[in-house]
Parts: C-alpha cells; structure tokens; sequence
C-alpha cells in the first residue's frame, strides 16, 4: 500500500486550503450559523477563478475522485460552508453525464463559474428512504410535461438557480422503473418554496409544484430511466464529497478551549480526545479508500457505505463525549460569554444527530453492506 | 508515488503464500489441540522451511530484510488462523538483535513488553514460556537475555505462552537503548495490530457462515435485520483497523519523522500511528469477536465451536501489552502536549 498523494495533489491541496484561508473568515462561519444557509458565494468564486470548481465536476474536467476527495475533505476540517458547493458539482457531473449538448451549454459554466447552485427534489413528505415510492408526477400534455407534487428536504431550494426533479411518469410499472428526472430552473413558474428550519440552525425546505410547465429540453437522460440518473449521482458522491470528517474541527475547538481553560490536563478528556482523533484517521482512511476505489475505475458504494456509517456514528460519540465533558459551559450556544470551545460543542450536539440520517440513512447502509458485502439474504422486513 | 490502497504485488506474493500456508497446516484443530500453552512446535518448524523465522533481520545477518509492511501481512495471517506461533513477537526481536539460530528458527526469540522490575524480572512476557532469547528494557538499558525457557507457563485468556523471565541472566548483551526499545516495542503494536485485525476478519466469517446456516422460524438467522445490523458495521471496523496499521508500518518504512498536525488530520508520526492501529485494532477486534460470538447464540458460548477461541484471543492478545485508554493517554501526549510537556 502507498498512502501518499502525488505532488500535483499535494499542491493541489495546499492551492484549496490557500483558498480557504483566504476566504473562510470567521465572518462567513458566523454568517453561515446566524442564517442557516451553508453555501459562501465567496468561497465558491474564489475557487471558480482558479478553475478548481471546473476541475472537480466528475468527467468534466479531471475527474480525478482523489482530488474530488481532497477538496471536500479540506473544505469540511475547516468547517467552511461547502454542502451546498457540494450538491452543485455532483449534480454538474450529472449533466455532464447524461444530458445534452444543449443542456450541457445552459447549465454548466453557470456552476462552473460559481454563480448557481442546484437543489435536490428527490425526498418527498412521505418518500424517505424508500424513494421509489415518490408521488410527484410529470404527465405529458401536448409538446410539455406538467409537474404536480412536493417534495421535503429541498435544501438551498430558497438559494439555488436550478432544480433536478425526480417525478413519476408511469405508474404502471415497478416502482423504481416509472420515474423520469427533470433538470429545471426554480424560476419556473408554479414552484413554491416553504422554509423548514432545523434543530442544527441550518435551513431546508418544503417544495411544491403546481401546474409546473416544462419541455423536452428538461428532461435529463432518457423519459421513465430517472432512477438510472439518480444511481449516477450516487457513484459520485459516495463518501467522497464531505461528510466523514466532522469531528476534525470539532474535535480543534475542543483542544483550543482546553489549553485555554487547563482542562488540557484532564486524562478523561485526553483519552476522549485521542480516540476521536483515531476514528478521525480510520475515518479518512476509509474514505480515502473509496476514492481509490473510484481512482481506479470501480464503483465504491459499499466502501462509501462503510465509512459513512462509521465516520457518522464516531461524530456522534466524539460530540458525545465532548458534551459531557464541558459541563455546563457545553450548554452555551455561539456568542453567549463563557461558551466552551465557543459554542462550537453545543452546536455539534445539535448538528450530529442528523448525519446517521440524511445521505442515505445508517439503517439503509447497514442493509447494502449485509446483503451486498457480507452475503446475507435479502432481509425480512 | 500515488495513493494505492491494495496490496503491492511483492505483499499480495507474501500473502498468497502464508494465507495458503496456514489455511493447509494451521486450521483451527491445531489452535484448539495447542491449548492451554499455545505453542505448536511442529508448526514452528514448518515455518521454518518458508524461510519466516528469519524474515525480518537483515540480509547481512543471513535474514530476509523484510519491510514492516510486508511483514504485517504476514502478521494477519497468524491472526486469521490463531496460529499457536509466536511469530510477531519472533519477527520484532530478530529485527534488533538477529543471532544465528535465532534467524534459522531454530531457537526462539521474543519481547518484554514492559520494563524489568526492580528484582529484573520481567513479567508475563508474550512467548515467554518457549522462547530462548528474550530482548527487553532493564534500566536504561536494551538487553538481549539467552536463557532456558520454562517450557511452562500460567493458563490465561488467550491461551498465549506468558511466562516471567529474568533480565539479569548471566548470558545478557546490551543491544541499544530506550529509544530502540520503544521503536521496537511499536513494531510489536503494528503487527500485533495485524494479528487482530486478522482475528477480527475470520470473526466477520464465522458468524456469516454461521447466520446462513442456522434455521430458526423456518428461515436462516442471517435473512433478520436484527442480525444483519449487528454484523454490518463490523467490516467497516475490520477494514479500517487494516488500514491503519498499514499505514503504520508504511511511515514506518518510511523512515521520517512525520507530521503530528491534529487540525489537519494528517498524521503520519510512526509511534503516533503505531499507538493508533494497536488501540483501534484492539476494539475492531474485540467488537467483531464480540458480536460474532453473540450471533451463534447458545453454540458460540460452547467449547466446541470455534468462535470462542478467537474471541478470547481477541482480549489475551492485546491487553498482554496495557489498557487501550492507557495506550490513548500515550498517544494524547504526543498529539496534545499540555504546557508543562512542551
């Protein structure tokens, strides 16, 4: 095994944390906490202008996955707003996959540049995890489709310029066979936009769609092979995109509040501490190994399921521990004097609990890795 | 140089010949029929024609000048068959201190994990029982201790040869210092760390062979979600602890020093590393052995089915060395000196 990144990804990755440091300010952090919308317009030019955003959208510009690992990596142990950023690249690798030339030309250099973000409906009030049971439908009429439904957990739908959609267009076949993506702008007419706010701060949305009118042009692959489009999206993201080093950052303002406090000195806090930084190395690791996996032009779901469920349960025992062992200044929120590790503790006990749930839930993975990885039969349910 | 996170093909060689050679002669049987010592000598000497013995000294002591890297596949293979060998504690000593018979294999050699007590005995040493030359700290001092071995030893969890040896025996060499000793003794953590992530993978099998097999309400155990949850985040477990030791013995390799950057989770400190793969090793074993002897239900608590064995090696094999939290105070003090330490 070799775990050193070639040269040109090291200066890649020292290009990306000299963006970051430039860029992610404490003001933007701030911001992002105060509003609830994790995306920095800032950021993200700042990385178009160096042709990074180009560069990491998958078969577009290099497409290497190891780089695609580093980026999300670097942007999460800084704690800068990137889950927006992050929805954007993986859906332009969508398009770029499976759309035209035509909607190639509409839609990329507008998240290449940095300018537009996309939102996600895929989820629905009573379409979880099992998705294939979604009930937004797209019905032909004459030369357009007329889209009624809605959807849950649009996050950045109050943000972004553009839509992917996953709508039923048959539903006289199997579930996951009748169902058509559509890529479209938020502007269309008919969409409406409801606020959910979160226990973390961070804000998502409830999407509707009434009487929305579109044409051919967005449709993205082919009509009644949306799950196909959607199974695309998820070969990208896989683990690779953020959302397996959480506990970096938390676990730096928990060491910069205990030198400041002398709680550095605690032996129950330093074991804690060293074995939130073991499962953030096993956690990185495990990611790394999907980006291989991907690297070397295989399909990593299964890895990517496994240092998800690792990565998102070692978080939620790091933000744990570290909760308890503030006390009661680890109840404070940001800005309150006296906060410890600024608030960042408490904010992590409200952000963790959500990570074993979106992206694929722990359970769903914890379902592919015994059937497709350890062999066993399809459960009973 | 570029990230590659499979074998190279001179280990993916070295572990298609000891994978073979221990699924051949070291089934289970031989691990059950060596208890309660632990030590299988015509095993020992088979290995010996392999050339294993002498494997990690250098090729100007006769040896084979193995990396830590290759040596850790080797050290996986143990653990997967519970091999009743004390191969790693044999590989680690002949690194510092590769005498002639020790090389050949035809005397054994092992390591005092702990310093030599005021009387200069070092207690409960891993292949203590069988081994001829024991290497450990006395003082300041790394010695190299030629003694008979007591044949015999204090039955224990793991079934593992322990025996307390004397460091202050006439025919006693000093070989180094502290600072070797603790390079050495971080050996012993990775490939020990190799061991029980090979414990923890054959854990991972029985319990899927296991669940496909046994029938209850009309269907096999392993077609419940109750059971299928327990098992599935064990290979993430395993994987990872896999992973990290062979990290470990990369920087090792390596030979430099390595950073210790906590707010970049980037560490590539060997010692750092090493403290790393043992403690995670440790708990992806213990947790996989744990769950898959839960999974037999009734039958793994038996003597007569195999998952106890590796369960209780799983715990013996590690904590002959120290609590992991004690292992995570050491490695807290490199990666968070407090002010007083700076």
């Amino acid at each position: 095994m070799d775990f050193s990144l070639p040269p040109e990804v090291e200066a890649y990755r020292d290009q990306v944390r000299a963006i970051i440091a430039e860029t992610v300010t404490p003001e933007v952090i701030e911001r992002q906490h105060r509003t609830g919308t994790f995306n920095s317009p800032e950021l993200n030019r700042a990385l178009a202008e160096q042709g990074l955003l180009e560069r990491a959208v998958p078969g577009l510009g290099k497409g290497d996955p190891i780089e695609l690992y580093v980026l999300f990596n670097e942007l999460e142990k800084a704690g800068a707003p990137y889950d927006a950023l992050a929805v954007a690249i993986m859906i332009a690798g969508v398009v770029n996959h499976v759309g035209t030339d035509e909607q190639k030309a509409r839609v990329l250099p507008s998240i290449t540049s940095g300018e537009a973000l996309v939102c996600m409906g895929y989820s629905e009030p009573d379409a979880g995890s099992d998705l294939a049971s979604l009930t937004t439908r797209a019905v032909r009429d004459g030369d357009e489709w007329v889209i009624d439904g809605a959807k849950m957990w649009t996050t950045m739908a109050h943000e972004a310029r553009w839509l992917i959609l996953l709508t039923r267009t048959n539903p006289d076949v199997a579930p996951h066979k009748g169902l058509t993506m559509f890529f479209l702008p938020m502007d269309t007419p008919g969409i409406t936009v409801e606020p959910v706010h979160t226990m973390a701060t961070e804000r998502t949305n409830a999407t509707f769609y009434d009487n929305v009118r579109v044409g051919d042009d967005c449709v993205l692959g082919a009509v009644d092979e949306g799950w196909r489009v959607m199974t695309v999206a998820l070969s990208f993201e896989r683990g690779v995109m953020g959302g397996t080093n959480p506990a970096v950052p938390l676990l730096r303002h928990v060491r910069d509040w205990a030198e400041r406090t002398g709680l550095l000195d605690d032996p129950i806090l330093r074991e804690r501490m060293a074995r939130v930084a073991i499962d953030s190395e096993v956690a990185k690791l495990l990611t790394q190994r999907a980006a291989w996996i991907a690297a070397s032009g295989g399909l990593p779901g299964l890895e990517g399921s496994m240092a998800k469920v690792f990565a998102t349960d070692a978080y939620q025992r790091a933000s744990r521990w570290f909760l308890q062992a503030a006390g009661p200044e680890g109840l404070l929120q940001f800005g309150e004097p006296g906060a410890a590790a600024e608030g960042w503790i408490e904010y992590d006990a409200r952000h963790s609990p959500v990570t074993t749930i979106y992206g694929g839930t722990s359970e769903i993975n914890r379902n592919n890795i015994a059937e497709r990885h350890l062999g066993l039969p399809r459960s009973r349910r | 140089m570029a990230v590659d996170l499979g074998l190279s093909p001179d280990q993916q060689a070295i572990e298609d010949v000891f994978a073979s050679f221990f699924s051949r002669e070291a089934p289970p049987t031989v691990a059950r029929a060596a208890e309660p010592l632990g030590f299988d000598r015509a095993l020992w000497d088979k290995l010996g024609a392999l050339e294993a013995p002498g494997m990690a000294a250098s090729t100007e002591a006769g040896g084979g000048g193995a990396t830590l890297s290759e040596l850790v596949v080797v050290a996986e293979t143990v653990g997967r068959s519970i091999a009743p060998v004390p191969l790693v504690e044999h590989l680690v000593a002949t690194r510092v201190h590769p005498e002639a018979d020790l090389v050949a294999g035809s005397a054994l050699a092992t390591i005092a994990l702990h310093p030599a007590d005021a009387d200069g005995r070092w207690r409960l040493v891993p292949a203590g029982a069988v081994a001829e030359v024991v290497v450990g700290l006395d003082g300041s001092d790394f010695v190299a201790v030629r003694s008979a071995p007591p044949g015999d030893g204090p039955r224990n969890h793991g079934s593992a040869p322990l025996a307390d040896r004397s460091a202050r025996d006439a025919s006693r060499t000093v070989i180094a210092g502290p600072a070797e000793f603790e390079a050495a003794l971080d050996s012993w953590r990775v490939l020990t760390a190799a061991t029980l992530v090979g414990i923890g993978a054959t854990a991972i099998d029985l319990a899927v062979t296991y669940a496909l097999e046994r029938e209850q309400f009309g269907v096999p155990i392993g077609s419940f979600q109750a059971v299928q949850h327990a098992l599935a985040d064990l290979p993430g477990l395993v994987d990872g602890a896999r992973l990290l030791t062979h990290k470990a013995a990369w920087v090792t390799d390596r030979g430099e020093p390595g950073s210790l950057d906590v707010d970049h989770n980037d560490i590539t400190d060997p010692a750092a590393l090493a403290t790393m793969a043992f403690v995670f090793a440790a708990d992806a074993a213990a947790a996989a052995t744990d769950r898959s002897l839960h999974v037999h239900g009734g039958y793994g608590f038996a003597e007569e089915y195999d998952i106890q064995l590796f369960y209780r090696r799983a715990r013996g094999w590690a904590l002959v060395l120290d609590d992991p939290a004690r292992e995570c105070l050491q490695l807290a003090d490199r990666l968070f000196p407090t002010t007083a330490g700076r």
